[in-house]
């Protein structure tokens, strides 16, 4: 093949695998649907540790267990017809999403190709998002058994669908070569661990998000669980806290080393100073502090859980507002102005 | 299980202390209890979110440091806000004073904070593992079974199971214990990633203080001597003398650029390089090299940065009798990535009064009544220049140093015609202009680029980013060692051994619920 038809093969591909993406999301939705009239948990899997969680971060609501385990025995008859239901649809679900996300992995690798000289498909935004989003969905299918991320699936494929048409429709630009400032190798790298950070950050944002969305519905109930919905089946606040403390431990270290290492490396090579306070290296700076903060304040009394919960989700405001905002706002007042 | 906290007792050395309390009167107490109030965890927290948001403003308003031009242009557009923020600062952010303030409070707080968590640590290192709790079903995961094995089988066995773990055995008549722990170096990584902040900062300082930057514009042809007297904007480090400025010596020979001419991208600049010939020392012979935005050159330890680009019209003004006052190429500077560029010609001397032009240059002149005149293409196809034109003091003589980029008007006034109507300048290139009450006239000739270079030398950079380098060491240990403690104790009971498995992850993320699933497994099976 030559490079304009990777360009197109680029062009379908993500097409084909928004259209997935969007199956995979209705399937998801419809999973929750099936299983709205059923408790979600007859038993209920006693953690209790959720309790704490919410004592700690200050309320005086008696919380007294939390727990939606997915995994524990449920009550048998009438119900387990609609388990197996919920279960079929999201086993469909996952699978549309392994299919949405080969599409997704073939349009990024084509882009690539698709220049001339072969290249990094992380040259613009078009290009950031489609990989971003890319690693969002690897690292929800990558973990999606060890954490029986069932609850996150509604969210990730709809969170990826939506940014794949922002992308696609708005953001879109042809292969062009890449711009003098990206040609080093040290590109590859400071691009890569940049983008593998935001999908991880993204990934540990959503449960976060859910956290802090449970934590408020306890509250309003005081205490009491939740038994039919979306929400009983997200699981109990302790769960939610520790895989959003994973993604982000893991995600921290590599922004340290995308915004702290490589990139200062590269802005050296390519404009004489390590670090230059420009708007872009601002930004990745206040994200750093934040996500820094965010791992304080799980060890800080009085700040774990919700707090660290809203902090978490600055730190991705912040984050994102790198990628979108300054491109927008400041324009060509930043040397990164590309991506 | 009414434990308070999520995960366990903390790990070493956080939260070592109890909350302060109010503060106290006396001058020794309140002295000790300030310092405990700067060294706690939640002061570190909010310290944390302060830098934070006091970084935000240099990315809103230009900087000094990161470009002093776009500065000099802001503070023209801004006359009344920009006293306000020069007391505030907010043209040099991470110089001013309330910047360094967080910052160094951190810093404080952070050495605060290293020290007693290293003697915590350091005694942590060498203590036995801690002693078998009273009631082991407490712990958050536990496992209890009973086997026909003797204890001292079973102990033993435990013994190898947990191998790599610290480990202390008591036995007694009714059987024994095993305590064992591991991961210490989780903290020792945690140490190193708070101590290596500090590393980061001493490597700015020592290069704030020892480096310099600088910039300078060169038009095509002209020439660059390493000396202070020829840099535009010049950022010494506050040791810094003229003394380590090598005696370099360059000519810009030529500077080549593509634009990109299709997608949502067109009109980026792209593939520029300039040629230069350069001396390292005037003894020294001509070399000649080319470099472009990845590949500076490198000279006697100062680099020499290509950083950006633009048009230097050479322009030709004559008086009355066409005497020639002035000719050659003037700066221009982009206003944005369209490359129409803003820029004055002053004429000090030769016509009845001194003369100043000021306006705008089009690459690609076009025009339409919707938008008026604007440039179609970065690149320099149909040039064209639209100046206004001031006549009077140019100030040049008032002692106070003049931008080349800005006409200081106090005595100047706008040329006008006949009707009373501003006077502007219109060339395409080649084209003269005459202008009114016998003021000459003023020829367009040809365009020159000009390149804008960085020259800087760096020398604390290596000692900041084996900083930064050791950190990311340092926050791997800490955050993906997870250190643990495992008990287990065997008693002999009604004729069986009765064997009791607990652990306690003291991670952050941490369940060991698998872990001791896996040994009391393990443990059971061989007996
Ligand atoms: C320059 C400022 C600081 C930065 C960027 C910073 C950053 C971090 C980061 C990223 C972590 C996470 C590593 C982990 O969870 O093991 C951490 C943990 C920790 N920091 Fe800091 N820190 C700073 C200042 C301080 C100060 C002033 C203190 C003392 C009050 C402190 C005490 C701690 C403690 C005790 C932990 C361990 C928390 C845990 O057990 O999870 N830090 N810090």
């Amino acid at each position: 093949m030559n490079h304009d038809q990777f360009g197109q093969l680029s062009n379908w591909s993500i097409v084909l695998a928004a259209v997935f993406y969007f199956a995979a999301f209705i399937t998801h939705l419809a999973e929750w649907a099936a299983g709205r009239t059923v408790p979600a948990d007859s038993e209920g899997a006693l953690l209790g540790a959720g309790e704490a969680l919410t004592a700690e971060s200050g309320a005086s609501v008696p919380v007294q267990v939390t727990a939606a385990d997915r995994g524990a025995e449920r009550g048998a008859d009438d119900a387990d017809d609609v388990e197996a239901r919920v279960a079929r649809l999201s086993a469909i679900g996952f699978r549309l999403t392994v299919v949405a996300a080969a599409l997704h992995l073939i349009a990024v690798v084509s882009r690539g190709l698709a220049a001339d000289p072969v290249r990094v498909p992380w040259g613009n935004m078009y290009e950031f998002a489609m990989t971003a989003t890319l690693v969002v969905t690897i690292g929800y299918l990558a973990l999606f058994k060890k954490y029986a991320l069932t609850w996150l699936s509604p969210i990730v494929t709809g969170f990826v669908l939506v940014v794949l048409m922002v992308d696609v429709l708005i953001l879109y630009d042809p292969v062009v070569e890449l711009r003098d400032a990206l040609q080093s190798p040290w590109l590859i790298i400071h691009v890569i661990s940049a983008i593998i950070a935001t999908g991880a950050f993204t990934l540990g944002g959503m449960a976060s998000a859910l956290y802090l969305i449970k934590d408020r519905w306890l509250r309003k109930h005081e205490g009491e669980l939740p038994t039919r919905g979306y929400l009983a089946r997200v699981p109990s606040l302790l769960q939610l806290d520790r895989f959003a403390y994973r993604t982000h431990a893991f995600a921290f270290p590599v922004w340290t080393f995308a915004a702290l290492i490589t990139g200062p490396i590269w802005a050296q090579a390519a404009w004489g100073r390590y670090w230059g306070w420009d708007p872009k290296e601002v930004w990745a700076f206040i994200t750093w502090v934040v996500y820094a903060a965010y791992l304080h304040a799980r060890a800080t009394a009085g700040w774990k859980g919700k707090a660290a919960a809203i902090v978490a989700l600055i730190g991705l405001a912040t984050l994102w507002f790198n990628f979108v905002g300054i491109n927008f706002f400041f324009g060509n007042g930043s040397q990164h102005s590309y991506a | 299980m009414s434990t308070t906290s999520l995960e366990g007792p903390p790990a070493y050395g956080a939260e070592p202390r109890p909350d302060p309390g109010p503060a106290p009167l006396a001058p020794l107490e309140f002295l000790r209890w300030t310092w405990r109030q700067l060294t706690s965890m939640r002061t570190a927290l909010i310290l944390l979110f302060l830098l934070a948001l006091a970084a935000v403003p240099g990315s809103v308003v230009p900087q000094e440091s990161v470009d002093p031009l776009r500065v000099i242009q802001w503070k023209d557009q801004h006359s009344t806000l920009t006293p306000i923020y020069e007391n505030l600062g907010l043209f040099s952010v991470y110089e001013s004073t309330w910047f360094s303030a967080v910052y160094i409070l951190l810093m404080i707080s952070l050495v605060g904070c290293i020290l007693p968590r290293t003697k915590v640590y350091w005694k942590a290192m060498r203590a036995r593992p801690p002693r078998l709790p009273r009631n082991l079903a407490r712990l958050p995961a536990h496992r209890t079974f009973s086997t026909d094995a003797a204890p001292e089988d079973v102990l033993d066995r435990a013994g190898r199971a947990l191998r790599g773990y610290r480990q202390d055995t008591t036995t007694d008549d009714a059987g024994g214990s095993v305590s064992a722990e591991k991961g210490y170096l989780r903290e020792a990584g945690n140490l190193l990633f708070h101590v290596s902040v500090v590393i980061v900062l001493v490597g700015f300082a020592f290069g704030s203080l020892l480096g310099f930057k600088g910039g300078v514009i060169v038009v095509t042809g002209g020439s660059f001597g390493n000396n202070l007297a020829q840099y535009d904007d010049f950022d010494p480090g506050a040791l810094f003398s003229p003394k380590q400025l090598k005696p370099f010596f360059f000519t810009v020979k030529d500077f080549d650029v593509t634009f990109i001419k299709e997608g949502r991208e067109t009109g980026m600049a792209h593939k520029f390089s300039a040629g230069l010939d350069y001396q390292a020392s005037p003894d020294q012979p001509t070399e000649h090299t080319r470099i472009s935005v990845n590949h500076p050159l490198k000279v006697d330890g100062t680099n020499v940065y290509l950083i950006g680009h633009g048009y230097a019209p050479v322009v030709t003004v004559r008086d009355a009798a066409g005497k020639k006052v002035f000719s050659g190429p003037v700066i221009f500077l982009p206003e944005d990535s369209t490359f129409r560029s803003f820029g004055v010609i002053k004429v000090p001397e030769g016509t009845p009064k001194q003369l100043g032009f000021e306006g705008e240059f089009y690459p690609t002149y076009a025009f339409t009544m919707e938008t008026g005149p604007f440039t179609a293409f970065p690149e320099d196809k149909n040039p064209a220049l639209s100046m206004a034109v001031y006549a009077g003091d140019l100030g040049l003589d008032s002692g106070v140093p003049q931008s080349i980029y800005a006409l200081d008007k106090e005595k100047l006034t706008k040329i006008t015609d006949d009707a009373g109507k501003p006077v502007r300048v219109d060339l395409q290139l080649g084209n003269t202009v005459t202008l009114p009450d016998q003021l000459g006239s003023i020829t367009f000739d040809r365009v020159d680029k000009f390149v804008k270079l960085q020259i800087s030398h760096n020398p604390g950079g290596w000692i900041a980013l084996s900083g930064v380098v050791l950190a990311l060491i340092g926050l791997l240990g800490s955050l993906f060692i997870r250190p643990r403690r495992i008990w287990v104790s065997v008693r002999r009971q009604d004729g069986r051994t009765l064997v009791e498995v607990a652990g306690l992850d003291r991670s952050a993320g941490g369940d060991l619920a698998g872990e001791i699933d896996e040994l009391a497994q393990q443990l059971e099976e061989k007996a």
